[in-house]
This record gives C-alpha cells, sequence and structure tokens, in this order.
C-alpha cells in the first residue's frame, strides 16, 4: 500500500526514459527573421497566464504566512485571512514551539525523516550497485523482484496485516521500513550508475580497486546529483507521510507532524492550553495558530527544495528505465 | 578486496562466480531482503478474502469461507457499486481535465525565450508537488473555505457566497482541482524535456513555409509529443481503479460517503475501521489484480502503438 501511495509522486518522470539531451543553446537564440515579430497582444496573453499560473501558487503561501505572523487584531479586521501584514507578531509561533503536542511531533517528524532517508538511501544505493553488472550472478531473478515491485503494491489490508505480524503497530519503525526501499527508485539509480563510464571503472580495478572500492571511491562520488534528487524524494516521502502513521500508529502520542495538522488545521480541532508548554493563559488567535503550524509543516521542504530543484529534467530524472 | 577477475576463458562453476560476485550479492541483500517482505510477502495475507477473518483467531485459526467474501462484487452490493461509480468517474473527470493542463503549460513555457524566466516559472509551478496532501487540503480550506479567503472577500464586498469544500455535489470537482494544483507544473517536466528535443530546424522550415506560431504548434510541438501523450495517457487508463486515496481520506469526512467513497477507501473503511477484514481483503484483492491487468494491457497497447512501455527500453 505505502509503495501505492508513494508512486504518483515519481509518477511523472517514471515514463519518461531517455537522457533529454539538452538544448545546448537556446533555440532561438538568434532567432531566424523568419518567425516573424512576435504579436504584441500574443505576448500579452502569455504574460497574464504565466503570471496567473505562478499566483495561484504563491498567494495561498503568502496569506498563510501573513497570518501566521498576525495578531488578534489584525485577524478580525481582515475577517479571518490576512493577505497583507502590518508587523510581525511571532505569539503563534512561540506557543506550539514551547513544547506541548506541535513540539513532540515536530521532533518525531525531524527524526522519522532523517533516519529515514539516510536508511533509504543507503539500501537503494547499495541495491542498484548490486544489480549495476548485468553478468553478475543471480542479476536477472533479482532485478525481476524490483521491477514486479514497480508495478505493483499489495493492498492496504495485507500490508497492514505483515506489519501487524511483525509486531511494528505503534512502533516508529512501521513509518520506516514498510516504505525504505522504493522500487522505482532503485531502477532510476541503477540506470544512472550503468551510464558512468566503464573506463572508469575498468581504471580503478586495473589499479586494485575492489568491487566496494569502485562503489565508495568512484561510482558515490560521481552520482552525487541522483544522490541528491533520490534523497529529496525519499525526505518528503517520510516528511509527508500521513497515511501510515494512521494506519499503523494508534498512539496518538506518537504522531507525526502531518497528523497533528490534520487534527488542529483540516479538522479544525482547537488547540488548548494544555496542549502547547506556555505556561501564559491566553493563547493567540485560533487561526494564527493553525498557520503558524501549517508553515513549520512548510519549512524544512521549502529549505531544501532549490538545492535539488536544479537537478530535475537534466536526465536524473527523465533518463531512467532500462530492462 | 579483491581484483575482479579476467574475464572467464571457460564457464565458471557457479561457486565461483557467486564468490567473484559476493560483494554485489552483499549489496543487494538488505534492498532485496525489505522488498519482498513489506513488497510480495503481503500478497500471501491476500488469503483472508477467503476466510473469515477474526483478528483474535489469526490468519490460520480463521475458518475457510470459500468464494463468500466476493459476493459484494458479484451480487452488486450497493455500497460497492458506489464506490466503484465513484472511482470511475473521477478517473474520467481527471483524464479530460487534469491530463492537457501539463502539456499546455508545457508548450507555453516552450514558447518563452529567456531561460532564466523559463526556470523560475519552473521552480514555482514544480513546487506543490512537494506538499502533502495534507498541507493541500489545508490550503484549499484556507482559500475556497467558508471562512476562507474568497468567502471573506465576497462577504466584505457585500457579494454572495460559494459554497465549495465541504460541498458532496462539487466534490469530485474540487478534487479535481486540487490535483491540478499540486501536480499540473510537475507532470510538465516530461513534455518539457520532450519539447526540448525537437530539432529546431523544424520550426524554422515551417514558418519559412508561411506557418504562424498556431500552425507550428500543431504541426511541429504537438507531433514531437505524440509518443510521450500516447505513453502518458495508457498508464493513466491502466491505472483507472486508483485514485486519490489519501487526498480522500482527509476530506470524506465533511462530504459523506455517497459522493466521495472510493474503491481504495472502501477497502479501508469498510476492513480496517469497521473489521469486515473478509470482503474488504476481497474487494482489495480483486481490485488489485484488475489493475494488473489494466497495468500490463496498457503496456502491451503502447509496445504495439509503436511506443516504449514502462519496463522495457
Amino acid at each position: 500500500m505505502s509503495a501505492a501511495a508513494n508512486r504518483p509522486a515519481v509518477k511523472g518522470p517514471s515514463a519518461g526514459r531517455r537522457a533529454t539531451g539538452r538544448r545546448t543553446t537556446d533555440r532561438r537564440a538568434g532567432r531566424s527573421p523568419a518567425f516573424g515579430r512576435p504579436s504584441s497582444l500574443g505576448r500579452l496573453a502569455k504574460a497574464v497566464v504565466l503570471t496567473l499560473c505562478c499566483a495561484v501558487v504563491v498567494v495561498p503561501f503568502a496569506g498563510i504566512l501573513a497570518t501566521s505572523l498576525a495578531d488578534r487584531a489584525e485577524i478580525t479586521r481582515a475577517g479571518g485571512f490576512v493577505l497583507v501584514p502590518h508587523g510581525v507578531h511571532l505569539a503563534a509561533y512561540r506557543a506550539v514551539l514551547s513544547g506541548g503536542v506541535v513540539t513532540r511531533a515536530l521532533v518525531i517528524s525531524l527524526l522519522v525523516t532523517a533516519v529515514g532517508t539516510a536508511l533509504s538511501l543507503a539500501a537503494t544505493a547499495l541495491l542498484a550497485y548490486g544489480l549495476s553488472r548485468t553478468d553478475s550472478v543471480g542479476h536477472r531473478p533479482l532485478l525481476m523482484v524490483v521491477l514486479f515491485a514497480v508495478l505493483f503494491g499489495p493492498g492496504i489490508i495485507p500490508s497492514y496485516l505483515v506489519v501487524k505480524q511483525f509486531g511494528l503497530l505503534d512502533s516508529y519503525w512501521s513509518l520506516i521500513l514498510p516504505v525504505m526501499v522504493n522500487a522505482f527508485n532503485v531502477v532510476v539509480v541503477r540506470a544512472f550508475f550503468m551510464e558512468l563510464p566503464a573506463e572508469l571503472l575498468d581504471a580503478a580495478r586495473i589499479d586494485g580497486a575492489g568491487d566496494w572500492t569502485v562503489l565508495w571511491r568512484v561510482v558515490l562520488p560521481l552520482s552525487r546529483a541522483v544522490l541528491a534528487v533520490i534523497g529529496l524524494f525519499y525526505a518528503v516521502g517520510y516528511w509527508n507521510s500521513f497515511f501510515n502513521a494512521l494506519l499503523y500508529l494508534n498512539d496518538t502520542s506518537k504522531w507525526p507532524l502531518q497528523l497533528v495538522l490534520r487534527t488542529y488545521v483540516v479538522n479544525n480541532t482547537s488547540l488548548g492550553v494544555d496542549q502547547v508548554g506556555a505556561s501564559g493563559s491566553s493563547l493567540p488567535p485560533q487561526t494564527a495558530i493553525q498557520m503558524a503550524i501549517l508553515v513549520i509543516s512548510l519549512v524544512p521542504v521549502l529549505v531544501v527544495y532549490p538545492f535539488v530543484q536544479r537537478h530535475f529534467g537534466k536526465g536524473v530524472l527523465t533518463g531512467a528505465v532500462k530492462g | 578486496m579483491t581484483a575482479a577477475a579476467p574475464p572467464p576463458a571457460r564457464r565458471r562453476s557457479l561457486w565461483q562466480r557467486v564468490r567473484r560476485d559476493r560483494v554485489l550479492l552483499l549489496a543487494a541483500l538488505p534492498g532485496v531482503v525489505l522488498l519482498l517482505v513489506f513488497q510480495y510477502l503481503p500478497w500471501l495475507g491476500n488469503v483472508i478474502a477467503f476466510k473469515d477473518y477474526q483478528p483474535f483467531l489469526g490468519i490460520n485459526g480463521s475458518p475457510w469461507v470459500g468464494l463468500r467474501n466476493f459476493r459484494v462484487i458479484f451480487d452488486g452490493d450497493p455500497a460497492f457499486v458506489n464506490a466503484l461509480k465513484n472511482t470511475l468517474e473521477i478517473t474520467l473527470l481527471q483524464v479530460l481535465v487534469v491530463f492537457p493542463v501539463p502539456i499546455a503549460l508545457a508548450l507555453l513555457l516552450d514558447s518563452l525565450v529567456s531561460e532564466r524566466l523559463k526556470r523560475t516559472v519552473q521552480s514555482i509551478l514544480y513546487l506543490p508537488h512537494f506538499l502533502s496532501w495534507v498541507i493541500v487540503v489545508a490550503v484549499f480550506q484556507q482559500m475556497l473555505g467558508d471562512a476562507g479567503l474568497l468567502n471573506t472577500f465576497l462577504r466584505t464586498h457585500d457579494l454572495a457566497t460559494v459554497h465549495v469544500v465541504g460541498n458532496a455535489s462539487v466534490f469530485k470537482e474540487l478534487l479535481t482541482a486540487q490535483v491540478l494544483w499540486k501536480d499540473a507544473g510537475w507532470s510538465m517536466i516530461l513534455f518539457v524535456a520532450a519539447l526540448s528535443r525537437i530539432e529546431p530546424g523544424l520550426y524554422e522550415a515551417a514558418a519559412v513555409d508561411g506557418a504562424g506560431p498556431w500552425r507550428r504548434i500543431w504541426h511541429v510541438s504537438l507531433p514531437g509529443l505524440r509518443g510521450i501523450i500516447v505513453l502518458l495517457l495508457i498508464l493513466r487508463l491502466g491505472e483507472s481503479l486508483t485514485v486519490g486515496f489519501e487526498q480522500i481520506v482527509l476530506q470524506q469526512g465533511g462530504v459523506g460517503i455517497d459522493s466521495s467513497e472510493v474503491l481504495d477507501t472502501y477497502v479501508f473503511n469498510n476492513g480496517i475501521q469497521q473489521g469486515d477484514w473478509g470482503t474488504s481483503a476481497a474487494v482489495g484483492l480483486v481490485k488489485g489484480l484488475v489493475g494488473l491487468l489494466l497495468v500490463l494491457g496498457a503496456n502491451k497497447a503502447a509496445h504495439r502503438l509503436g511506443e516504449q512501455g514502462i519496463y522495457q527500453r
């Protein structure tokens, strides 16, 4: 089930296989006179559509951030949602980060994400390396194990039963082990490893390097881009994981941030003084608190995203699947 | 560390090959074990589709009941039929509405001259893909909900408010809008890559022959995208029975079962929530098998149309 839940995340790139051969120069850089002058109406229309598309993404974030920083008077004046902030009030952040439900969930989510991503990357890179030489013993059956897992994950109920049989219910490992190796990611990394110039690997072997040394000294250092992208996928998967936690963790004190977000933001449950660590008797407005939780859950993604984003579409993702 | 042996002049025994490849085998081991345990072992759990599973009796202790659990499917139990109907309706809506948008966006983006502007727009449009469904649903509530940004604006300007979030009659449209917001930008990535592979000379030749911008899109860009469009469309159809599970689970409370139950939520609600394990496992099993057939069939169709499939170059 978890694999199925994960799959849409990589479905886009999954279908594109071949390295893209990026355009080296912009094809209209030396714009041929044959194209004629672009009409100003057309350019205006393009600008409007693009601006609208970007606004639809950006405006909600701006509003959420502004509201999380607003005080009671301002929220009342705006009728609930503040789009343009006047002044910065950090009371909502202080309330949710000073201990209590949200702080605990944040720590849990950070730990699960860090440990999970590290283990996932290690297991994925190792498996991909193990499958990267087509003449190795057992290559075909092992590859089949991976490829079939790309195509179909098991259903919700059988997955639940397996996790239960292994005694993982209510354990943080239930959030990691079932999704630790994503077969599609293995295929992507393997394809990348196989594209590495064979001369380099051969040269290392001639110099006396064994398979471990080749992996550690040659393959991994050359594969930083693909590992960064796959690492982002895993990290985002762990950070965003909501349904597995709902399914496998009955103990609400173990809930990660996404479930807390669901409780207090989506389901609109009020967060009381009991749920925060602050001793003060009055809380900032609920709307501000809700938006602060939302912002906190967004920050890690926004921090990592720019560093990895430039690798998208550089053939790392679009150059994947090979039998 | 042993140096890799030179290519064998004669066949080696299996043991020798295992020794030679022991590092590779050892490296593959943890991942393979995890896949076997969490991706393959669960298929055995499907035996409860043929049993009257009681958690306290365990899988082995529960009595066999033959095909009784499959009756909801063959007798057309209303709850099951409703879930199936909703699933197919949502799939249809998403194929018609969600599928073309990334193509249009990619064409628009490709027509920009400035690489820098292109990259900026791409970065912004990819972003929502990395947000969880919880966040996306929360964002939509804050924007379109009864106390959200839109209705606040309408109210302060004495206009009629709109009831979108929690309204069963537009639930499927809301789901579609959320999928668009979250993934349209990301789905664009493949089309952008395909467009960048089109030979620039083709555009120039078309322009010299008097083709305007629209005709260049029609006669050069779209043919260049045909392969990927066919492939993705077929793959999407192969997944017809799977629609936004997390997304729906999050919002089901507000709109009720009638308009929101799909096959996956039916399995979850009926089985894990209400304890009707056998029936749910049966529905899940049939859904999995039909889904498998659809994926394999879709892949075959892709090959037949001269396109690359999903698991073959």
